[in-house]
């Protein structure tokens, strides 16, 4: 492939240029969701991610301080202070006393209101109201401006996705589906690899022939009996019908053909002299399984360990069907489907969860990544 | 919580000691029942032939009796209950099928699954396809293939909520904090409500499965292409081959097998594709697919195990054309050695 088939400068820089083109839309909705799990809440709402670094402007209303505040001062009526009072000082730009134009004047400048009544806000929240007659009413001027905060970062969005709404305990839910259902069926698939490669047996092909098929069958096919029998299970010997161990099973049961499969090409791909020269020294089938096959594969193994994690971590149908939805067993993404309900709008909460979410996978897969490519093109183009 | 981290690491113990114990001591048993050391002449060859006839099942066993009850028990169960009422107590006939030939619901999953098999395997393999070709080219392509690669690591609902704060939405002249809607806005356009379009909304679903799965498509042909002769791609460019020819001629015919692969597996996933519809509509808005309206039938209402089990079936009749190509070429390949 190192043919080079446009050579002219132009060519080769709109390859570099599409090249990025197409990074940039698989890496930004990521990174958006990243920046926004960091951002002050406030601020989420307020402007886009992409401006995050930039001042946020957003457009608020106040009220004046009503009439009794008043002050006299060379024959007129003043009322004076600062909208923000003693909080935090924001930057205002304009303001205006009509909702329809709620930035009309801007910062400094003296608005006329009619009726010889002035009202001048500065930038700093300090305001300077004046009329010649005196102010009435309990409820004060209705103020709107547009005020500008400096970019905020922070990590209190993660504190409270952690800890309060639950996500912490999601997070140590999903390991504790996950490790088991990785480890438990990667021996039981090891062993079963090994026969259907090096051991003859009446019936080995249709076993073969029955597990490519499997490998197809849609979870879906699975589901509805499943449910039925840890339903008349858990009610024929009086426990709960959704446990980890039936999780962990159900996983194991579904990961199995693709992991007899993958281990099979890969065993049956071993030099045969190697288990030859063992056999002649009298070595048995356990034997050379335990000492030659299982180190040679160990490749193998890790790629479908990568593989089953991966897919266990992220699964969420089977979660749902054979976990329940109580905070002890609520796994990640399931906890992150029913905060898309219940926390529709509230980005600060959806964009943490899902980063945190998909946080183990990223490092997994970045760490991992040799194997997962091997286990990937082994699994898929490889014939069995 | 604490007593949960200790449980799952007692089960991993157990289960993996209990695996090896199995294992390890089946071989025992036979080799102490049927010894063929220290023993000579006819009975050792007699007890070494039982031996072989044994161990393999010894071997398979766990994996078969796990496949039987998971997989194969099931298949058939999903099957017998497609004819039976919604408790899957009596037998109804064919009176599911009846229903799913009427729904107009079932009628419009279909369509919209038909709509997400022509569009997202095709997008997905011709967009791994070109940016194989491209990565390949360039001194910084490992890192580009990686990073679009990224995302097959991510959950469909992680995902989900990733796509979601794109096609957020606010109303016109408000601050857009969708990032469509922002550009779209930018340009001078009208924000929209992107997943509640009937129809196009399916096409914004689909992006995120083609988001996610180009770069699966994008590793294996991209492996597929190294594979080709570097003679072939020399000899078609000395013959005068533009690089649209290179592509279209040389490349895309030399792998054509990967290609298939890669769109089966990719249509296989589309057929059961589920967490995205119910994160992202629940099926509303005409959105609906058979995997997620299944997953509606086996819990609404108490559950109707009949005709969820129906809509199962339709998917598998969808997958047993790809199912039966699989075996043969597996057979083929086996046959060979």
């Amino acid at each position: 492939m190192a043919v080079a088939t446009g050579k002219s400068f132009v060519s080769r820089f709109g390859v570099h240029i599409a090249v990025l083109v197409f990074v940039a839309i698989w890496t930004i909705p990521t990174l958006g969701i990243l920046v926004s799990s960091l951002r002050d809440k406030d601020q989420i709402v307020a402007s886009g991610w992409w401006n995050s670094f930039a001042s946020s402007s957003q457009t608020e209303a106040g009220r004046l301080p009503p009439a009794t505040a008043q002050t006299q001062k060379d024959g007129k009526f003043v009322l004076e202070g600062n909208i923000f009072g003693d909080g935090a000082k924001r930057n205002i730009s304009a303001f205006g006393v009509k909702a329809a134009a709620p930035t009309q004047y801007p910062a400094g400048s003296s608005a006329d209101l009619g009726d010889g009544v002035t009202l001048q806000v500065n930038a700093d929240g300090s305001f300077v109201m004046t009329s010649p007659k005196a102010f009435e009413g309990d409820r004060g001027q209705r103020l709107y401006y547009a005020s500008s905060a400096p970019p905020k970062f922070t990590t209190d969005n993660y504190q409270t996705v952690l800890f309060s709404e639950g996500i912490g305990r999601s997070f140590m839910n999903s390991l504790t589906v996950t490790i088991p259902a990785t480890v438990i069926p990667i021996l039981i698939a090891a062993f079963a690899a090994y026969a259907l490669a090096w051991m003859r047996f009446p019936g080995r092909a249709l076993l073969i022939a029955v597990i490519i098929g499997l490998l197809v069958v849609p979870l879906q096919m699975s589901l509805i009996p499943l449910l039925k029998l840890y339903n008349g299970v858990g009610t024929f010997f009086g426990v709960p019908s959704k446990t980890y161990l039936g999780i962990w099973l159900a996983h194991t049961g579904f990961g199995l053909p693709f992991a007899i499969y993958l281990l099979r090409s890969y065993i049956a791909g071993l030099p045969r002299e190697i288990m030859e020269s063992a056999r002649i020294d009298g070595a048995s089938d356990f034997e050379i399984f335990v000492k030659i096959v299982l180190p040679l594969s160990f490749p193998v193994l890790a790629s479908f360990a990568i593989f089953q994690f991966l897919w266990v971590w992220n699964d969420l149908l089977v979660a749902m069907v054979f976990l329940g939805t109580a905070p002890d067993q609520i796994v990640l993404t399931a906890k992150l489907n029913a905060l898309l309900g219940s926390r529709g709008g509230n980005w600060e909460i959806l964009t943490t969860s899902a980063f945190i979410t998909i946080i183990v996978p990223l490092i997994v897969f970045f760490s991992l990544q040799r194997y997962f490519v091997r286990g990937l093109l082994a699994g898929s183009v490889k014939g069995g | 919580m604490a007593a949960q981290i200790f449980s799952a690491i007692f089960v991993i113990i157990i289960g993996v000691g209990g695996c090896v114990a199995y294992f390890w001591g089946a071989n025992k048993l036979l080799d102490l029942t049927f010894p063929s050391r220290g023993v000579t002449g006819t009975a050792a060859v007699n007890n070494l032939r039982r031996q072989g006839l044994v161990r393999p099942w010894l071997f398979v066993g766990p994996a078969l009796i796990i496949l039987t009850i998971y997989l194969i028990y099931p298949v058939i169960a999903t099957l017998w209950l497609s004819f039976l009422d919604r408790g899957g107590t009596s037998f109804v006939g064919l009176a599911n099928y009846e229903w799913a030939l009427r729904d107009p619901d079932l009628r419009h999953s279909i369509l919209n699954n038909l709509l997400w098999l022509a569009v997202v395997p095709a997008a997905c393999t011709f967009l791994g396809l070109i940016i194989a070709v491209l990565t390949d080219k360039i001194w910084w392509g490992t890192i580009a293939k990686s990073l679009i690669f990224l995302p097959l690591a991510i959950s469909f609902v992680g995902a989900s909520v990733i796509w979601k704060f794109i096609y957020e939405y606010r109303g016109e002249g408000q601050v857009q904090i969708g990032l469509l809607n922002a550009i779209i806005q930018h340009f001078g356009g009208q924000p929209q409500v992107w997943i509640s379009l009937p129809f196009w909304n399916n096409f914004f679903l689909m992006i995120i499965l083609i988001w996610i799965q180009t770069g699966f498509a994008m590793v294996i042909l991209s492996s597929a292409l190294r594979g080709i002769p570097e003679e072939t791609l020399e000899a078609a460019v000395i013959d005068g081959a533009n690089p649209f020819q290179i592509f279209w001629k040389i490349m895309v015919p030399q792998i054509w097998g990967t290609i298939a692969v890669v769109w089966t597996t990719i249509t296989i996933l589309v057929l059961k594709v589920f967490d995205i519809v119910l994160t992202m509509t629940n099926g509303q808005w005409n959105s609906q697919v058979l995997a997620n309206l299944m997953f509606d039938w086996m819990f609404r209402g108490g559950g109707d195990f009949g005709r969820g089990a129906t809509i199962a079936i339709i998917i598998m009749i969808a997958v047993i054309p790809i199912m039966v190509w699989n075996i043969r070429q597996a057979n083929k390949e086996t046959g060979g050695h």
